[in-house]
């Protein structure tokens, strides 16, 4: 560990790793921590990401992709199912990952680029200096050290408290969160698509997954609106749903955690400060994924720190451009499905049945959700008048 | 301390960290940390997946 570094990383989960890489490989000088001592691990994912967003980041190995999907299937509450996403060609269209070994290949990739990486290492607290971030207080097997840098990227995921540090306002309100537990089941027929079972009958405010993990296992879990949390817990619902739904299913693990579906959060740089992914509140607020969402933003946030470097400024002034570019792009996106989510939560079963009967005569089987929502809108403006601003 | 963590049912997924409005919690491997900013205001209870944590009042 030197006194000093260009860059520090907080966090080696796929978006500090892509900023930690990004960064290294431009030749600047870049700290990559993560708090656990096992990068990757425990997971708190379900693993399921488009093959489309995944390939501009990382060569896909076979070492991390636990199965792949032809595409989606999307279960009404009247048992009702719609086809989406699969590839014109008839391919595979997602990937179910192994994010253990997925984190480590992308915090492996910082370091071969030239990031030094340490693990059980924890920020607990920024250094300023004029009142700007000037770096990190850490602490590493149970020692404190001071370690400066230019910028500091918060990477540090649901419990971020970089950007808290760095006085922005992080905390997530009931209604901002997801609240998940999930079981890797096996014994199963995991087939060959990812299910998502829609409606207040299986859970409030979120939804069922299952997410192939080979021919006979598979990610099943659920969310719900942290809201609506309290008196029914995610736990107990996904015992619920197996009893009834997979009886012969055996569990093999056990996976809690929260996602951020607020959408996007008033700022997400500060001078000397950058936050990228579930960090930033990047997480899709309809879907609840957030590793892509979360590559992109890497993406960005090095570049922007690149240029930085070149200009010697880490103030706002500079760093402003990532706000800039993530909101133009990923941003557009939170907003949409924030609002598609806000009004999924208020239908009733017998509505969502409706929305999808609605689509019975249509093959949506090649489109993805963003093609087929238009569709829905169009064949059931009265039920989602309140997104008519998306479609019109 | 104003909030009892069940360490035998925790998952540590850190949820309650994210949701906590004057950041008194912290997640440390698989042990929360509470210290002593707590409000009492039991958000982190209301969400925590598998009901860990509780106000004690």
């Amino acid at each position: 560990m030197k006194e000093k570094y260009d860059i520090i990383v907080v966090g080696a989960g796929p978006g500090g790793s892509i900023t930690a890489k990004t960064c290294a490989k431009a030749g600047l000088d870049v700290l990559l921590i993560e708090k656990r001592q096992e990068i990757g691990d425990p997971v708190r994912c379900a693993e399921g990401c488009a093959k489309e967003g995944l390939i501009k980041h990382i060569q896909p190995d076979k070492r991390w992709i636990a199965a792949e999907v032809k595409g989606s299937k999307i279960i009404a509450p009247d048992g009702t199912q719609i086809k989406m996403s699969e590839e014109d060609s008839g391919g595979k269209a997602g990937y179910t990952l192994e994010r253990k070994v997925f984190d480590r290949a992308l915090a492996q990739e910082a370091a071969i680029a030239g990031a030094e990486v340490m693990v059980k290492t924890r920020a607990t607290g920024l250094l300023r200096t004029n009142g700007r971030v000037s770096g990190i207080n850490a602490m590493y097997m149970g020692e404190t050290h001071e370690i400066k840098a230019d910028i500091v990227i918060g990477a540090d995921g649901v419990e971020s408290k970089v950007g808290r540090w760095g006085g922005i306002d992080t905390s997530l309100k009931p209604d901002d969160i997801d609240t998940c537990a999930q079981f890797l089941v096996t014994n199963i027929d995991a087939g060959e698509y990812s299910k998502f079972f829609m409606g207040e009958k299986y859970t409030p405010g979120g939804y069922v997954w299952i997410f192939p993990k080979g021919p006979n296992s598979a990610n099943v879990g659920l969310g719900i609106l942290g809201s609506k949390c309290g008196k029914v817990r995610p736990i107990s619902l996904l015992e619920n749903f197996m009893k009834t739904n997979m009886p012969e299913g055996k569990v093999i693990e056990i996976v809690v955690g929260g996602v951020p579906v607020g959408g996007p959060i008033e700022r997400t740089v500060a001078d000397g400060l950058i936050l990228v992914g579930d960090a930033a509140r990047q997480s899709d607020p309809l879907t609840g994924g957030g590793i892509i969402n979360a590559m992109d933003a890497g993406k960005i946030a090095a570049e922007v720190c690149i240029k930085a470097k070149e200009k010697g400024d880490y103030t706002i002034r500079t760093l402003n451009e990532y706000e800039h570019r993530w909101r133009a792009t990923i941003g557009k996106q939170l907003i949409r499905s924030l609002k598609v989510k806000n009004l999924l939560v208020k239908l009733s079963d017998e509505q969502l049945n409706q929305l999808a009967h609605s689509l019975e005569e249509i093959d949506t089987s090649k489109m993805p959700l963003p093609k087929v929502l238009p569709i829905l809108f169009k064949k059931n403006p009265k039920l989602l008048w309140e997104l008519r601003t998306l479609f019109i | 301390m104003s909030v009892n963590v069940n360490r035998y049912k925790c998952g540590y997924c850190g949820a309650c960290v994210g949701v906590c409005p004057v950041g008194a919690l912290e997640l440390v491997e698989t042990w929360i940390e509470i210290d002593n900013t707590c409000t009492n205001c039991g958000v982190c209870a209301k969400i925590c997946p598998v009901g860990a944590l509780a106000v004690v009042k």
